[in-house]
């Protein structure tokens, strides 16, 4: 009976790495073709991604120790045969890819603003932060510094929202058209689902009517016709109505996001908030939105990370975000045809931020449980 | 209702009823130019993030005219597509954006064309390899040709007109076309001669490409105003007629001071020494001198952005003084 109670092992073949190995890379021969002409793309393609980035590069001087200042002193335009990516353009311009046209006197504004940012962001990030109720203070006050900060007032001298550009540009962008078209788009989400006909429709021809226009038509809106619409000699800032574009955009998208969520809360969440007595704007903030807005988290993340790429668009009504400063640093005489390093470049640094917004989420969705069954059934 | 009517007539009135746009620039303290979000040569920012090229020295020479101050200038970019509902708002005293002077433009859309700083026009790039000298001789060659432009109709009436065949390969951007070239996917790539010069300079091995000397069509380029403003016109007008002056009358930034004791009349009437056309133009009279000894003449300009000692080889062509062989030709100086 002893031999009966002792615990055997697992076969080899289904635990450690091996085991992992075959359930997951070579299950079956379909499987092992496909793991097997993976392994080699990768083979050959990481070696020479590696040597290009890294290993042959110039990173501020090229192989013959000089230091590089335009595209002529590259050792891959010195000697083609060998030689990789040049990336000293990045290093000379990094300045103008990170604040645009900035005034270096002035851009400590810009780096506070930076730092600050990520200070307001700690607390809406991580829910276990000591202090955290005091953090949120300095959140909701952020945007209204960040103003006068990088545009100037308060005793600091303007700076032309001309002279922003880079990755300023596209974190302004991206960080205001994401935060104001959140509250608007649950506004407008409720809006819709309102039993009153006027609000109802009026929210639904909005969100329609900002659905079926694309990004690129509202831009063009907003830098052409806003203009004509203002009487002369009340100018509107160029970012401010690409920022009202993208804000409308963004809110459209994210209310039927939200609505999706709102949808998703079985009626007795609804009728057991009613039957406590609860007004409808009580029984949206502490019953309905909370539960909605927790499962809409991948799609929240989805439009924003979505909305981010977007911004890119603006170059077409003459912006200069991060990526219009790569092109316009390649119509530099000096840096003519270094367009692989200038677009690897601006799609890392894309990267790196939707990268980080997308593994934040699934950190959420973990933590939140958004896959639980909440009674629905 | 009458009442409310024409109480509006009175604000829009008052609202339309500015001053002038010299005024306005000199009030403001600074000129807004419009500028190419980056196109080598005419407009793009260096390392240091000022902007250069032939286009940002047009606006420069404007500002020095005004302010006798070269950093005088905040540069607005704009597109092919935001530049004319930019000019038309306001939001830009003047373009200098590598801009075709055509009927349209000048008539219909409102503006004012005040002279040429630069002659483009559509021409050729090959292979050398390809061992072709002449346009002429392309019959069935595979020609990369931007979709949507009017070079994709001057490209048709070439070869008609030349009762010669080819194949279009359509592309949409300049990229795209450089791409395909160098690839050998076409034969010949075809966009105006100062991009195709760009792009050749882009190329790793620029003496494999050779640009034809066929020009196919005229494509005048330069700075523009809005209707109506004939003073402002004036000042950008003659901003640009007195760099090319300058190089005719052989004054450069360099010696500029020491013509400032010429004896010829139109040098010291140019300069500010004699007359008071400073004064016509409600501007300084030393404007031109300060245009010339901060920005240079034209063909310091032309030199330092485009021409044959840049990577982009452009050669004065029609650009030189019609004096050598070209058209470059301004109003007399008095």
């Amino acid at each position: 009976m002893n031999e009966m109670n002792e615990v055997r092992k697992p076969p080899v073949a289904t635990t450690g790495i091996i085991g992992w190995l075959r359930i997951n890379l070579f299950f079956n021969w379909t499987n092992s073709l496909i793991t097997l002409f993976v392994v080699y793309c990768l083979y050959q393609f990481i070696p020479w991604i590696l040597d290009w980035t890294i290993f042959s590069a110039d990173f501020k001087y090229n192989y013959l120790g000089e230091q590089i200042t335009n595209q002529e002193m590259c050792s891959r335009n010195l000697d083609p045969e060998n030689g990789g990516a040049c990336w000293a353009v990045i290093y000379v311009r990094f300045y103008q890819f990170i604040y645009g046209f900035y005034p270096k006197v002035e851009v400590w504004r810009v780096n506070l603003a930076y730092i600050m940012l990520a200070f307001a962001l700690l607390p809406l990030l991580y829910a276990k932060l000591p202090y955290r109720k005091y953090f949120l203070y300095f959140t909701y006050i952020f945007p209204v510094i960040a103003y006068f900060l990088l545009n100037g007032g308060l005793g600091f001298t303007e700076v032309s929202t001309n002279k922003w550009g880079g990755l300023l540009v596209t974190l302004v962008l991206g960080c205001t058209g994401i935060a104001l078209a959140f509250p608007i788009g649950i506004m407008l989400a409720l809006g819709r689902r309102s039993k009153l006909p006027v609000i109802s429709m009026m929210c639904t021809l909005f969100i329609e009517f900002i659905r079926g226009v694309p990004l690129i038509t509202l831009l063009f809106f907003g830098m052409v016709m806003l203009p004509l619409f203002l009487p002369e000699g009340i100018d509107m800032d160029g970012l401010v109505r690409v920022l009202v574009a993208v804000t409308l955009f963004q809110s459209a998208y994210m209310a039927e996001v939200i609505r999706g969520g709102l949808q998703a809360i079985p009626p007795g969440q609804y009728e057991a908030a009613k039957s406590l007595g609860m007004s409808y704007w009580r029984m949206n903030l502490l019953i309905i939105l909370p539960q909605a807005i927790r499962i809409s988290i991948p799609p929240i993340v989805n439009t924003s990370i979505g909305l981010f790429k977007d911004t890119t668009l603006v170059i077409i009504v003459g912006i200069l975000d991060l990526l219009g400063i790569g092109r316009g640093t390649l119509a530099d005489t000096n840096w003519l045809g270094l367009s692989y390093e200038i677009y690897f470049f601006v799609s890392l640094v894309f990267f790196i931020f939707t990268f980080g917004m997308s593994r934040y989420s699934l950190y959420l969705e973990k933590k939140l449980k958004t896959g639980i069954n909440m009674g629905a059934d | 209702m009458k009442k409310l009517l024409s109480i509006f007539a009175v604000l829009a009135f008052a609202f339309s009823a500015h001053a002038g746009t010299l005024d306005d620039v000199k009030n403001r303290g600074f000129l807004k130019c419009g500028v190419t979000t980056g196109l080598a040569g005419f407009a793009a920012p260096d390392d240091s993030g000022e902007w250069a090229g032939l286009d940002a020295d047009m606006c420069r020479a404007v500002a020095v005219a005004v302010f006798g101050d070269r950093s005088k200038v905040e540069f607005i970019t704009t597109t092919g597509k935001s530049r004319f509902p930019t000019l038309a708002s306001g939001e830009v005293d003047m373009l200098a954006r590598n801009t075709t002077w055509t009927i349209s433009r000048d008539v219909n859309l409102g503006f004012e064309f005040v002279g040429v700083n630069f002659y483009d026009g559509q021409g050729f790039m090959v292979p050398s390899a390809l061992g072709v000298s002449s346009a002429t001789e392309l019959d069935g060659a595979t020609v990369c040709i931007q979709t949507g432009t009017t070079t994709e109709l001057n490209l048709a009436d070439f070869f008609r007109l030349n009762g010669i065949s080819y194949e279009a390969l359509p592309i949409e951007t300049n990229d795209e076309g450089k791409e395909n070239l160098f690839a050998g996917r076409c034969d010949v790539y075809t966009t105006d001669a100062s991009g195709l010069s760009s792009t050749r300079a882009a190329a790793s091995n620029p003496d494999k490409w050779v640009v034809l000397p066929e020009i196919i069509s005229k494509e005048p380029l330069g700075p523009l105003v809005r209707h109506g403003d004939h003073q402002w016109g004036d000042v950008v007008r003659w901003s640009l007629n007195a760099m090319i002056i300058a190089e005719e009358l052989g004054i450069t930034s360099e010696n500029v001071d020491a013509q400032m004791s010429s004896n010829v009349p139109e040098v010291l009437r140019l300069l500010g020494v004699e007359g008071n056309y400073g004064e016509m133009l409600e501007l300084s009279n030393d404007w031109a001198y300060q245009i010339i000894k901060q920005i240079g003449n034209y063909s310091e300009s032309y030199e330092a952005n485009v021409g044959p000692d840049t990577p982009l080889e452009i050669a004065r062509g029609l650009n030189a003084l019609w004096t050598q062989g070209g058209i470059l030709y301004a109003p007399p100086f008095r």
